[in-house]
């Protein structure tokens, strides 16, 4: 933790004043727990922190949930150029109370905006990613039946904000479309004996009600590889962006069953600083 | 538009609001011809006040642009006016502007709707109406 107080003080201290912030309040979104820009949960199309046309950004951002039986801290950067790249990475530890065990997992995203823009386009933004994931300890997870401690995820991300749409509201959604093989995101391995990657749709919706303040939801589909009944995920959100340096994310999460133990409902917090 | 009159309708409480915002032009939400003016003066000023964006204005006629945006705004709002002015390719020709200077004049208009004391529901429906106009104006 005292490294990312670090990273981030870094950051601050030396990088202010080289970034522009050439887009609209709120529009970068906030972090996903695996380190790209997005929602809570489901990685969106847009291109992580503020920056526009020439301009650079470095994002940190920290999470936590906290659930019955679990909780998962994801502490993690992005950087991105021209609006056009992103490169993340983030460092994930999961706690699972009933064993005593925490599991970590390193992710290495990046994410490239093929086409659109968020706001002023007619047609959706549409963006490519990737996630690398490794587990640093597998013994667990292999027990449990998973085949790697590593895997790559891809999706395609498609979003947009239409102004004025809800009832005068400007309402923002995005759609992801994810091919993974991972057990919990990761968490629980990769695969299993014979189970190959499979499509997942992952999908987030939000009216924004102030230009600072965004109210949405989210779901996240999830494969059961291990055959331990692993539930879909989802969430209701509400996000502050008090300025273009933070954001505050707030939410009620339903992770269904991991592990087979039922019942995994809590609150997830995040904060993300942009540079 | 008639089912959701008649569910209104059933809910009185709401049929004040609704009944009035219904038939109403986003100009007449605006404030008609005295809104206009009013946010277009803020925004003329806050552009005065602007250090990234001055310069493009700089060599501007202010009396011609407040004329020239008037219109604009009472003609997309679906206003009585027609906005006679030149293009807005050919306004914004050899300024090369970019997507940070552009949504930074957003943010000044919207600072000048605020200040007009104009809602955000109304605010974000005369940005989705100029929306539309950022290729015209961008990297000319």
């Amino acid at each position: 933790m005292s490294k990312y107080i670090f990273l981030f003080t870094i950051l601050f201290l030396n990088i202010n004043s080289l970034y522009s912030k050439g887009k609209l309040i709120a529009a970068p979104g906030v972090s996903q727990i695996e380190g790209s820009a997005g929602g809570g949960l489901v990685p969106w199309s847009g291109v992580a922190g503020y920056a526009t046309d020439n301009e650079y950004s470095a994002n940190a951002f920290c999470s936590r949930a906290i659930v019955e039986d679990f909780a998962l801290t994801s502490c993690g950067i992005q950087f991105s150029a021209y609006d056009q790249i992103e490169l993340s990475y983030a460092k994930q530890l999961f706690r699972v109370h009933p064993l005593a065990l925490d599991l970590e997992q390193n992710i290495t995203g990046a994410k490239i905006k093929l086409t659109g823009d968020l706001i002023y386009s007619k047609w959706p933004m549409l963006s490519l990613g990737v996630q690398f994931k490794k587990l640093d300890d597998p013994t667990v997870p292999f027990a449990l039946g998973a085949a790697k401690r590593s895997g790559t995820d891809f999706y395609i991300a498609a979003s947009k904000l239409h102004l004025g749409a809800l009832g005068g509201y400007n309402w923002l959604w995005n759609t992801t479309l994810r091919r993974t093989k991972a057990n919990e995101m990761g968490l629980l391995g990769f695969g299993s004996g014979t189970k190959e990657a499979k499509w997942m749709a992952e999908i987030s919706t939000a009216i924004i009600l102030d230009p600072e303040l965004a109210l949405g939801i989210e779901f996240r589909e999830k494969p059961d590889n291990l055959q331990l009944d692993e539930s879909n995920w989802s969430d209701i959100f509400i996000a502050w962006f008090p300025n273009k340096n933070v954001s505050a994310t707030l939410a009620y999460v339903d992770l269904g069953k991991i592990a087979t133990i039922k019942g995994q409902t809590g609150w997830y917090m995040s904060f993300t600083g942009y540079w | 538009m008639v089912d959701e009159n008649i569910y209104f309708n059933s809910y009185p409480i709401f049929l004040s609001s609704c009944a009035t915002t219904k038939k109403e032009t986003l100009y007449k939400r605006l404030g008609g011809k005295e809104g206009i003016e009013k946010i277009t003066d803020n925004l003329i000023k806050n552009i005065g006040k602007d250090k990234e964006i001055f310069h493009y204005f700089a060599k501007t006629n202010i009396s011609h642009f407040r004329r020239g945006l008037n219109l604009h705004l009472c003609d997309v709002s679906d206003g009585p006016c027609r906005y006679d002015g030149d293009s807005m390719v050919d306004i914004h020709t050899g300024m090369n502007i970019n997507k940070s200077d552009f949504n930074h004049l957003v943010e000044l208009l919207i600072n000048a709707m605020e200040e007009a004391n104009v809602n955000i529901r109304t605010q974000n429906q005369l940005l989705a109406r100029l929306a539309p106009l950022r290729e015209q104006v961008i990297h000319h």
